[in-house]
């Protein structure tokens, strides 16, 4: 089997910056293929429990999330030399439970992969919130789009430490946008021209 | 009687399951290239490519094909004729923690009350059958769960018959929705008891990919399974197409009279598997 070559969609996607530049969030729409490059903070199940905890004490969370992109993600350990293992996304209902609390602080964007609950949607609608799918299963080449990363908390807890990395065009779909509509949905309902 | 060294088994499935992580078999490679040559969306299609990239980029690199490389599953078929100067157990769990902290694999394997990680991936679930001859035939299944985590099992009436199976199979499957990472290998164990239904759906995983069923009223329904959950659209990642999985593999057993066990194990497209034969 030959070699392949990279997609041509890569090099087609719509490049965005995070933390998001007013109005960027706003602008998406569900089904938009994009490019994130800029900063994000990462965790998922133990992470999530950890803040939670925080916040039943009253107090405040290791990083301020207001304004950011939450990626769902527990990395494997980088080999010496390298920045990260791989890092694909996880499936994300199983941080619905926790997101409309983050969503309340201010948290602008998460992404993962798979599809959110109904009470996270409606959160998403009112806190104009979107969330973004990764490529499930592609964590090798997802690892090449992440040039820095760094443990910012909970680093006891291994892969569900609270990171924060430096991405350059990591690629996305937008799933929920802020007008309501569910990506996932439209192509089940056939309500999406193929692509 | 062949005496076999329990340090030979460590290793040898320490260097599987290294092996495993980084590399995805000729068969499930085969699979998402024929995949993404049937593609009939556009997207679906560069995200199969995209995947084939990716497992390029992990076997030359040595990093994992997915950073969930799993709870590791290892079958054992050993030779009645064998005998192991050791603790097979014992040899069979070292091997999997070597394995995964010199492969720079990630440990996933935490307490069920706690949620504290075991720090070594370790408990191993293993199962071993006894089998005529001096060999020892081992599996390495590094088993991600959000494939795992979508997986089912039902007790249905005999009345319900092949339709009430299909249409469990089916739905299982259109429930996970894009959750499982599709393209999917849905595993079916029909048949046998509760336990047995769920050992079936799983060890079919490990029969190489679209290779199907000895029995020709079995592989039947195995097509017709796969080219029903292709029908609904899904496709790659939930974003559309007609490649929601891969293939079906069904495994029997015979079953109670009152009974009919169904269990759906739902497989990723990072499909991890490796053997080796001692």
């Amino acid at each position: 089997m030959s070699l392949p070559n990279p997609p041509a969609m890569m090099d087609q996607l719509q490049e965005v910056k995070i933390p998001f530049a007013a109005g960027v969030v706003e602008s998406l729409q569900a089904g938009d293929l994009i490019s994130l490059t800029g900063t994000l903070f990462t965790g998922r199940d133990q992470t999530h429990r950890r803040m939670m905890a925080l916040l039943d004490e009253g107090a405040d969370l290791p990083v301020d999330l207001a304004g950011q992109l939450l990626y769902y993600v527990g990395p494997s350990p980088a080999r010496p030399g390298q920045v990260i293992g791989a890092a694909g996304p996880t499936t994300s209902y199983r941080m619905d439970v926790y997101t409309p609390r983050l969503l309340d602080l201010g948290l602008m964007a998460t992404m993962g992969k798979g599809s959110r609950s109904q009470t996270v949607r409606e959160a998403m609608v009112r806190h104009k919130a979107i969330y973004l799918a990764a490529f499930g299963g592609a964590g090798a080449l997802l690892s090449k789009c992440i040039v820095e990363a760094e443990v910012v908390a909970f680093a006891d807890a291994g892969p569900e430490a609270l990171f924060k990395f430096s991405v350059q065009r990591f690629p996305a779909v937008v799933i929920n946008d802020v007008h309501g509509r569910d990506y996932y949905e439209m192509v089940k309902s056939g309500k999406d021209a193929p692509r | 009687m062949r005496e076999i060294e329990a340090a030979l088994i460590t290793e040898a499935v320490k260097k599987i399951t290294m092996e495993a992580g980084v590399r995805l078999e000729p068969d499930i490679l085969e699979g998402l290239v024929s995949a993404r040559d049937s593609e009939t969306s556009g997207l679906a299609k560069n995200i199969l490519e995209l995947l084939l990239v990716n497992a390029d980029i992990a076997a030359r690199e040595k990093i994992p094909v997915c950073q969930d490389t799993g709870v590791a599953v290892v079958f054992i078929e050993l030779g009645q004729d064998v005998h192991i100067n050791g603790d097979l157990g014992e040899a069979i769990q070292q091997g999997i923690q070597a394995g995964y902290q010199e492969g720079y694999l990630r440990k996933s394997v935490c307490d069920p009350i706690t949620r504290v990680n075991t720090g070594t991936n370790t408990p191993a679930v293993i199962h071993i059958e006894l089998v005529p001859g001096e060999q020892i035939r081992i599996i390495v299944l590094p088993k991600g769960c959000g494939s795992e985590n979508m997986s089912g099992l039902t007790m249905l009436p005999p009345s319900s018959g092949i339709s009430g199976m299909k249409d469990f199979v089916v739905r299982q499957v259109v429930n996970a929705g894009p959750n499982p990472c599709p393209p999917l290998l849905i595993g079916v164990g029909m048949g046998g008891t509760f336990e047995k239904a769920a050992l079936l759906a799983k060890k079919a995983l490990i029969r190489p990919l679209g290779k199907h069923h000895s029995r020709p009223d079995v592989a039947a329904l195995e097509e017709e399974i796969l080219t029903r959950i292709n029908e609904q659209g899904q496709g790659v990642q939930g974003l559309g197409g007609n490649n929601t999985a891969l293939a079906v593999h069904i495994d029997l057993f015979p079953s109670h009279i009152a009974s009919l066990p169904v269990a759906v194990n739902i497989q990723c497209h990072a499909h991890r598997h490796k053997e080796i034969v001692l």
